[in-house]
């Protein structure tokens, strides 16, 4: 199959923005990213759109050019940016164009989601009784996952400090204050036993990536960056996710684990090989089960990893260098392809405060309802 | 006297005396809640509490209908309870304070008002209740 590589990003940043519209966010960040890769948007030969609020998401063209090119829109929740480079990449691979755009934008209300149980096929009681939130499903998870693998809470606390840390260090975070790991285990709890500055919030943003087949990928840019594994897995029976009335007793992995199994033997790499990583941090405990997860740790191993700075920017394994979700905010059109923005400015080593020594394999990880988790994995 | 409503018909038997959740079963498959055209499986009233959080703002309305605001708004808990043999069900607990909750912890069905509407209507739904002793 056709080598792909990555040979621009753009990044309109994450945060509040008033009055202006989603489509003009997203606008701001394919210019960004074709300005990047030295294109113009009338070489784009396909595109894949991503949004939660905005309901046709390829009436970008009319702000991009309308050049008649097929563009697709594309979502799967937290997972969307994800999908959005899968696809672009897959239209690449298969020959379908040979220079392809992933663009993800967003803009929430404040607050927790809010929806209609019914658009996720539950019913009405379930909403009425205040049962269908996303936030309590994180709390639940960790909840259990401290008490069966004897992590404390500190622990928690030290992956939100390092993300607000990395975040003051990111010149387009959302948050870029940092705080104590005492002040973020005081402040108000919000679902026992994750507290205010463990979640991350809904927010407003987009980012955009360029894709090319390899070869040419070598004409147009100095430093490309190669799409080494890009997979998708929704749930299995039995895995413990969001939005489940009931379970049954016998338990499935995560769709974390299956889409990084598969990302690892797609890439032909494994944890070990990989020198940076952005992992699914909706909240500190998300980014805690996400390290072993993902494969880099055994379940338990974080109290002593996160003891020892090991995902800290001068650490083994740096994760969420930008600060994650924690500090820039998820619109969750949008998140994933930041991580790819990032991890796309760590591989070349453009990062400035917050760049890692010398990485060559990037590892980005999502998340989210109803069960949903993508997997990329970068490299020179 | 105090009138009451069921949040939903065919969540659980009700009234009863030891009312039951309904489930629903094919193939040796249990669904919760009940899924149309499957044989319908009252489920056990007691388990043990396998994971827990608690709820400290007020979920945002709709689709939340407690007669509450912000302000008076009064957090709870909610979990999974392992039925055994059975399934793990998810319900808001009785008891709100996490330092009272335990994994593993002996839990009971109960029928309880959520909320109060302005006419004095109790609208009851399903939760579990730490129990006394430790058998099943």
């Amino acid at each position: 199959m056709t080598e792909v590589a990555i040979i621009g990003v753009g990044l309109h940043p994450f945060g509040r923005h008033g009055a202006k519209p989603a489509l003009e966010m997203g606008t701001e960040a394919a210019r960004a990213a074709l300005a990047d890769a030295g294109i113009e948007w009338s070489r784009v030969r396909t595109a894949f759109v991503g949004s939660h609020e905005v309901s046709n998401p390829d009436a970008i063209v009319g702000w991009l050019g309308l050049t008649g090119i097929p563009v697709r829109g594309a979502f799967n929740g937290c997972a969307t940016g994800g999908t959005l480079l899968q696809l672009a990449a897959a239209s690449v691979a298969h020959g379908e164009a040979d220079v392809a755009m992933a663009i993800g934008m967003d803009k929430h209300p404040r607050g927790a989601f809010a929806a209609d149980p019914s658009v996720a096929g539950l019913p009405a009681w379930y909403g009425q009784t205040g049962m269908f939130l996303t936030t309590h499903f994180f709390g639940t998870k960790i909840n259990r996952y401290l008490a069966e693998h004897e992590i404390s809470l500190e622990s928690l606390g030290r992956i939100a400090a390092k993300n607000l840390g990395n975040g003051s260090l990111t010149p387009h975070a959302w948050r870029r204050k940092t705080r104590s790991v005492r002040e973020i285990l005081d402040s108000e709890v919000v679902n026992h036993p994750l507290t205010r500055y463990m979640y991350c919030g809904p927010n407003e943003g987009a980012a955009a990536v360029v894709v090319c087949r390899a070869d040419l990928a070598r004409e147009l840019c100095a430093a490309p960056v190669y799409v080494r594994a890009s997979e998708l897995r929704s749930r299995r029976y039995g895995a413990f996710e969001l939005q489940s009335p009931s379970l049954p007793l016998t338990p499935a992995p995560s769709p974390t684990v299956d889409a990084s199994v598969a990302a690892y033997e797609a890439a032909g790499l494994g944890p070990e090989d990989v020198h940076v990583a952005q992992l699914q941090d909706t909240d500190a405990g998300s980014e805690l089960i996400h390290m072993a997860e993902n494969g880099f740790c055994a379940d338990g191993e974080q109290e002593k990893w996160l003891a020892d700075g090991m995902t800290e920017l001068g650490g083994r394994l740096p994760v969420n260098t930008d600060g994650g979700l924690i500090a820039n905010g998820e619109p969750i059109g949008a998140s994933g392809l930041r991580q790819i923005y990032e991890l796309v400015l760590q591989l070349r080593g453009h990062a400035g405060e917050r760049q890692v020594s010398n990485p060559r394999v990037g590892y980005a990880h999502l998340y989210g309802a109803p069960g949903a988790s993508a997997v990329t994995i970068l490299s020179r | 006297m105090t009138t009451s409503v069921v949040v939903a018909q065919g969540l659980f038997t009700w009234p009863a005396e030891e009312p039951r959740l309904i489930a629903s079963e094919r193939d040796g498959v249990l669904s919760f809640p009940a899924r149309a055209g499957e044989k319908q499986h009252l489920l056990g009233r007691t388990g043990r509490l396998w994971a827990f959080t608690t709820q400290r703002f007020r979920p945002p309305s709709p689709p939340y209908d407690g007669n509450d605001t912000d302000e008076t708004f009064r957090p709870y808990a909610i979990g999974y309870v392992e039925l055994p043999g059975e399934l793990l069900v998810q319900a808001r607990l009785t008891e709100a304070d996490p330092a009272k909750l335990c994994i593993g912890q002996r839990m009971e069905l109960r029928i309880v008002p959520y909320t109060v509407r302005d006419d004095g209507t109790e609208v009851l739904t399903y939760a579990f209740a730490p129990a006394e002793g430790d058998q099943l």
